[in-house]
């Protein structure tokens, strides 16, 4: 069976998928990015599907998991360098990958990840500022 | 009446033997029709091919333009009426430089006269009727394969995709946008969104005569497969017209940025990316 392989960049985690998904590359994937993202502490996840011709729902609907199960671990997930060809027959699918960021390519993808750190580490700052009881600011956390 | 191979062998004679009187008259009555537009002797040259192919189609006893033998005369049949076809002549100027042939002939024949004559002439006529049919048909094709070709150079010219900024690349669009112009927006644009590394994209409809609810749907689609790339789109030049029409349509546009000019548009996008910019220098402070 094949392996998608994945490759850690400084604290983010970039997968380049090159074969065609079958269920279990899929499973096989979610289990070892899962296991990777908590041994490495990694805060984003690049998937870069430039080789992919084809997406499909299946495709998809794997690529909305991956995106859950990295948020469950607190790691942003960017999908980048999807093909025009790949985009407009997601739009006449009517498959609009909810819930999924994505960046025209690993670059991009990796400024975006920056900055949803910074974004975070904006909060952390302002919680400290906000005063000492702490009450709010662990809400805010808690929401997010 | 259809022609029989005696006959086909007997209309070659006639045509060898008043070789050079045909092809004359046959010349002038074609010129007098082209009213000075293709010159005597291009005309005079054309008619003599035709009239050498017509002489060996008789010869080898052929009866239908459409027999394996009559290869030749397709092809020259076809040419002329390619020729004819790119210089802008109308369909009657070119059948008439075959069904000319039929007076000439009518013209040739009246001097033997008798009902042999006769019953020639108008199998003679049958074999001509094919060809002249023969020559429309490649003739529209010709034209058809014409408007085709400017149909797509059109599409091209009208779709140009430029870059306005670092990272920022607008579509101006003019003209109605139909499903196949959409289609080719689309994919130009996306096209340019991955060579240039672009995140943000314009499209301005500045030039868009008018948005029904079809025009509206090929715009989102084209800005949710944008977003689906990871660039942000914004939607510029929405003249007051249209706008009341997008509204009294009850047309959506959702999240999307909608600016009245291409000039505000550019300034969305230079002020969202240039308030990270100035966020971030503070944060050095």
């Amino acid at each position: 069976m094949e392996r998608v392989p994945i490759l850690k960049i400084g604290s983010i985690l970039l997968v380049s998928i090159q074969v065609d998904m079958s269920d279990q590359t899929a499973v096989q994937l979610q289990e070892d990015l899962a296991e990777r993202i908590v041994a490495t502490g990694a805060h984003g996840v690049l998937i870069d599907i430039t080789a992919l011709d084809i997406v499909d729902s299946f495709v998809g609907r794997m690529l909305s998991t991956i995106a859950s199960i990295s948020k469950v671990l607190d790691a942003e997930t960017v999908v980048v360098g999807m093909r025009p060809a790949v985009a407009i027959t997601l739009v006449e699918l009517g498959l609009s990958l909810n819930g999924i960021r994505t960046a025209l390519n690993v670059e991009r993808g990796m400024e975006l990840i920056a900055a949803a750190r910074d974004d975070d580490q904006d909060l952390d700052e302002d919680e400290d500022d906000a005063g000492p009881d702490g009450g709010p600011a662990t809400e805010t956390t808690a929401s997010r | 009446m259809a022609l029989t191979a005696e006959q086909s062998g007997r209309l070659a004679g006639l045509l060898r033997e008043h070789g050079e009187r045909i092809t004359l008259r046959w010349t002038e009555i074609v010129a007098a029709q082209m009213r000075g537009r293709l010159s005597h002797a291009e005309l005079l040259r054309q008619v003599q091919d035709l009239h050498r192919i017509m002489i060996a189609f008789g010869d080898q006893g052929l009866v239908d333009l459409a027999d394996e033998g009559g290869g030749e005369l397709r092809a020259e049949l076809a040419e002329l009426s390619r020729g004819r076809a790119r210089q802008g002549l109308s369909a009657t100027e070119t059948a008439i430089s075959v069904f000319a042939l039929k007076d000439v002939l009518l013209e040739t024949l009246e001097v033997a006269g008798g009902t042999e004559a006769l019953r020639d002439y108008v199998a003679y006529s049958a074999l001509i009727d094919q060809m002249g049919l023969f020559t429309f048909e490649s003739y529209v094709r010709t034209r058809e394969s014409l408007i085709a070709d400017q149909a797509e150079q059109l599409l091209e010219l009208s779709t140009p995709v430029v870059k306005l900024w670092e990272g920022v690349v607008a579509v101006p669009l003019v003209g109605t946008l139909d499903s196949a112009r959409a289609q080719v927006v689309m994919e130009r644009l996306l096209q340019t969104l991955v060579d240039t590394g672009s995140p943000y994209a314009i499209i301005d409809i500045t030039g868009v005569p008018a948005v029904d609810t079809q025009v509206a749907q090929h715009i989102l689609k084209t800005v949710v497969a944008a977003r689906l790339m990871g660039a942000d789109c914004i939607i510029s030049g929405i003249r007051p017209q249209i706008a009341q029409t997008i509204v009294a349509l009850g047309i959506e546009f959702g999240d999307i940025a909608t600016k009245a000019s291409l000039a505000d548009a550019l300034r969305h996008v230079l002020r969202s990316t240039g308030v990270e910019m100035g966020r971030r220098a503070r944060r050095g402070q």
